[in-house]
């Protein structure tokens, strides 16, 4: 599978997830694609945590303007209804559970939905941002991830990578498989578009609780 | 408040002062107090901010000329000169998740000994802090930061120096504003009292040490 359409793949799982009215918080890479598949007729308001809600899309060439950014810096637009606030309050929402959905990229995750997607010790240390306050203060956690990385699986028995909260995530989609943690058991609730249960397996390192029906993700 | 030049502003920070700077990725940053900074090359310094912002850009300038020696942040990802001079051992950063920071800035800022916050139990934020239980629930003990000057950026401050803010220009600017010894803010437009009407004053005038005029 290319990767573009793994990208899309999950991207479109995962904004069927979204309800008319949450507020969700989108990170970058693969969350961001998110907002393409917003089902029609579901509104829903984003926050950026730089201090706004009713982040819209990319500005047309001339439209920018350089104090409309978004976590990431880059210039976005304000949808009708937005309104901004300072980081006080932007991370009240957050850590408050005033969030509803947040979706975050992933380096791990184990057996119990622990996530670890900030930092590699030695190689890699950007900061954590926003990320532990969304993991640990949103109402529901989405991990957007494909589901190896160079072949290796990234649902591991146990996170070796410093991990980002102590609060478990909620639901992982990968373009293999949505893999939820009821009770506190990583369990392969669907499969991925053409994907069997064996190729779930092979790429998972964690053990998967398989229920007696695993259906195929609807897109 | 005093108004003052951008030159006459800097020339009151020594080196070695810690500075609040406001800004997001650079967005609402008081670049023109920061050009001056390196303009006078005032060295050793401790900036407590979001980001390091890129380099030549915000923050970002002042780790180009060598002239911060710590960091208190959420995020350096997006500054390689940062992370080049840490590991060179240059720069010391200490990483504080982002609500984390705003949040003991506002306490800083608010007269509190510091916050009890979730976030960071279970991870290695969680090293060297005390953590308490209240209802059941975890949380650590994270203290107030202040600074010695606070750097602000606002869209309009007014005579007075009342200010508002523009759009995602606003992040950390208010809150920092309330958490140093002595506030110096930049704006893009000074104007009249009476321009800012008060519902819509974000910070109050009183708060406004000295505010750089324009031009």
């Amino acid at each position: 599978m290319k990767a573009v359409d793994a990208q899309s793949i999950i991207a479109k799982r995962i904004a069927n997830e979204l309800r008319n009215g949450m507020l969700v918080n989108l990170g970058i890479g693969i969350p961001t694609m998110v907002a393409n598949f917003v089902p029609a007729g579901i509104t829903v308001f984003f926050q950026s945590e730089n201090g706004l809600i009713g982040t819209g899309p990319i500005p047309e060439e001339g439209m920018a303007h350089p104090t409309l950014t978004d976590a990431g810096g880059r210039p976005v637009t304000a949808l009708p209804g937005a309104c901004t606030f300072d980081s006080a309050m932007s991370f009240g929402l957050i850590r408050g559970g005033h969030v509803d959905v947040t979706v975050l990229g992933a380096l791990q995750v184990d057996a119990h939905g622990l996530l670890a997607n900030w930092m590699i010790p030695g190689k890699m240390v950007p900061g954590m941002g926003g990320a532990m306050d969304l993991v640990t203060g949103a109402k529901r956690v989405i991990v957007a991830m494909q589901h190896t990385a160079k072949g290796k699986p990234k649902i591991v028995n146990k996170c070796t990578l410093p991990l980002t909260s102590a609060r478990p995530v909620d639901l992982v989609v990968s373009e293999l498989a949505v893999i939820g943690f009821p009770d506190g058991r990583a369990t392969l609730l669907e499969r991925g578009p053409g994907v069997s249960v064996e190729q779930v397996l092979a790429g998972t390192e964690a053990k998967l609780s398989l229920p007696d029906q695993i259906p195929e993700m609807r897109l | 408040m005093r108004t003052l030049s951008a030159e006459a502003a800097v020339a009151m920070i020594p080196d070695g002062a810690t500075l609040m700077i406001g800004g997001f990725m650079a967005v609402g940053s008081p670049e023109r107090v920061i050009d001056e900074l390196v303009r006078q090359g005032k060295r050793n310094l401790t900036v407590i901010a979001n980001d390091n912002a890129t380099p030549g850009r915000g923050i970002g300038k002042l780790v180009d000329a060598g002239l911060v020696s710590r960091t208190i942040a959420s995020h350096i990802g997006l500054n390689p000169e940062t992370q080049r001079q840490m590991i060179a051992k240059k720069i010391e950063v200490d990483l504080v998740p982002q609500g984390t920071l705003i949040e003991r800035i506002r306490a800083g800022g608010y007269g509190l000994g510091g916050v009890l916050t979730p976030t960071g139990v279970g991870t290695v934020v969680e090293e060297g802090k005390q953590r308490v239980e209240i209802k059941g629930k975890a949380y650590l003990i994270e203290t107030a930061l202040r600074a010695d000057f606070a750097l602000i950026h606002a869209f309009l401050a007014d005579y007075l120096g009342n200010l508002s803010y523009a759009l995602t220009a606003r992040n950390f600017n208010p809150v920092m504003a309330m958490a140093a010894d002595t506030t110096i803010v930049t704006a893009d437009n000074i104007v009249p009292v009476g321009v800012i009407s008060p519902d819509h004053v974000v910070t109050p005038a009183p708060l406004v040490d000295y505010l750089v005029t324009n031009g």
